[in-house]
């Protein structure tokens, strides 16, 4: 089985580093092959900013797939940009508090996940990829959520120790959604 | 072995160190600005140098400098910086140093794009620099290919005396994967090969009232005149024919169509292979792993009579790679291409929708 997941938004969302925990804790997991590839633009914040990755059970072929299972949507240009590249009944993630846009195609999955509203509520604008990720693994169970967080732990938490905890919370929130959309 | 993950760059320089190089010297260029970073903050730990030059060709000169001395040395850059190069290269291969070069090619021609392409085959397996020298040049598909090449390349380049070129793409570069790390060279294996290498290194001359030099036009230990040296590298780059060859040969025994390419492209084409025997058509694959020496001995080999075509593939526009197939087939069945440019990745769906079209009926 091969999960192709393309997310995309604007840099300063957390694009890359979505991209990057999916990978690390892949690589962590017994059998799995992953891959992760990032494009973005020359500026740090505010420009165009996606990453493919592709996690399987046998070595990967393409590391930059043309069709995905699975888009996660950031803002309105991810949003009309990637509708057309999702694999008919893929899964379109969408954090439905940024973007005005919706999907308009009806062979595909939309999953809403208010996840920059959650990030408010919780009190940091910046855990709202973490929901997001919450809400792809709750959905798709592809990888196991307490490798997720402990990877997002190693690597955010080891500049901020203390954002590990608003992390978790918003973690569960976005995983708690994607187990109700099943 | 334990596996880590890393960006392709940083495991190209990681492998570099781990197969004892200890001078590296490079100008940043995307996209291939960690393999510069990445040595500097790692040499320091292994007691080697890293030094950013002013420029490209100020770096490949140094380079020059560092692998007269036999010490296993490289530099990196991108497409446009490696044709600042060109003039070193060429001496460097003029003086038969044991150094490694990296391409992580970007688009061109020119300053191009920043993205991923393979526009620089011919520069890569034919023309370098001026002279007509040849180098092994070795072309990674993964993360792992590229680990394992950067780490042999040293070797070889020790082994002939010449320049050892690893052609990578920015995609290669770009991404991420886990990969398995080789075994660090220990300082005393390094320092018996520096040893060793005095023989013919310019390491001073020590009181020596010969003179002590590394000239480019000289095989070390041979005084002899230019053209008969160029004949000795016309042998050796002749030898590599039987003792260099390298490729994958992937489902072609009973294959009606063969798909090729190499590097980044070659390994999508691999999964186009899967994709299309799972739809039942008889494809295979042949992904050569080091472009130069081409190895045509996978070519030859095909049964013709079996055969409704080939198709090759890779991110160049106009295409390069194509020629050296076209050169070995000579006409025996038609040749399609697949071609990406500029920056452009080549898709494994655009692969399958041409081997079809070449496939014709199953």
């Amino acid at each position: 089985m091969e999960n192709a997941i393309l997310i995309g938004g604007i840099g300063g969302q957390g694009v890359v580093m979505f991209g990057k925990i999916l990978c690390y804790t892949a690589a962590d997991v017994e059998g799995k092959f992953v891959t992760f590839y990032p494009s973005y633009g020359v500026e740090k914040r505010g420009g165009v900013s996606n990453c493919y990755v592709t996690i399987s059970d046998d070595p990967i072929g393409a590391p930059k797939a043309d069709d995905s299972n699975t888009v996660v949507a950031l803002n309105d240009l991810a949003v009309k940009t990637f509708e057309k590249t999702l694999l008919p009944g893929g899964t379109f993630f969408i954090d439905s508090s940024v973007c005005e846009l919706r999907p308009t195609r009806t062979d595909i999955n939309v999953i809403e996940v208010p996840a920059s509203e959650i990030a408010r509520e919780i009190g940091n604008m910046k855990v709202a990829n973490i929901c997001m990720i919450g809400a792809f693994i709750g959905y798709s169970e592809c990888l196991p959520p307490e490798k997720i967080l402990e990877t997002a732990f190693k690597m955010l938490g080891a500049k901020h120790p203390e954002l590990n905890e608003v992390n978790e919370k918003a973690f569960f929130k976005g995983l708690e959604i994607g187990k109700a959309a099943k | 072995m334990d596996r880590v993950v890393m960006k392709g760059t940083e495991a190209i320089a990681e492998a570099a160190i781990r197969a004892g190089c200890r001078f590296f010297a490079g100008y940043p260029i995307t996209p291939q600005n960690e393999i510069p970073e990445y040595f500097s903050r790692r040499m320091p730990q292994v007691g080697g140098i890293y030094l950013q030059g002013e420029s490209e060709t100020a770096s490949a000169a140094m380079l020059y400098g560092a692998g007269a001395t036999g010490i296993r040395a490289m530099t990196s850059s991108s497409s446009c910086g490696i044709s600042l190069m060109s003039e070193a290269i060429a001496w460097m291969a003029g003086a038969c140093l044991p150094v490694v070069l990296c391409n992580v090619m970007r688009g061109g021609p020119g300053i191009g794009s920043i993205q991923p392409s393979q526009q620089d085959y011919f520069q890569a397996t034919k023309a370098s620099g001026n002279g007509g020298f040849r180098m092994l040049v070795l072309a990674p598909s993964t993360l792992q290919e590229a680990v394992d090449m950067i780490y042999n390349a040293f070797d070889l380049a020790q082994k002939y005396k010449n320049p050892v070129f690893v052609l990578c793409d920015g995609f290669t570069g770009g991404m991420m994967e886990p990969v398995v790390l080789p075994p660090m060279m220990s300082d005393e294996a390094i320092a018996a090969e520096r040893k060793a290498n005095e023989s013919w290194a310019a390491t001073g001359r020590k009181g020596s009232p010969t003179k002590h030099k590394v000239s480019c036009g000289e095989r070390p230990g041979y005084k002899v005149p230019l053209e008969e040296k160029n004949k000795m590298d016309w042998a050796m780059y002749e030898s590599w024919k039987e003792t260099e060859v390298e490729y994958e040969d992937y489902m072609t025994e009973d294959a009606e169509l063969i798909i090729t390419g190499y590097g980044i492209t070659g390994r999508i084409a691999r999964s186009a292979v899967d994709l299309l025997r799972k739809e039942g058509y008889k494809v295979g694959l042949i992904r050569p792993k080091k472009i130069h020496p081409f190895p045509e001995i996978a070519f030859e080999k095909l049964d013709y009579s079996k055969l409704r075509g080939i198709l090759s593939c890779e991110m160049s526009i106009p295409p390069q790679y194509y020629y050296d197939v076209d050169a070995v087939v000579r006409r025996r069945t038609p040749i399609a291409t697949c071609l990406r440019s500029g920056g452009e990745i080549i898709s494994r769906a655009a692969i399958m929708e041409e081997a079809k079209k070449l496939y014709g009926e199953k």
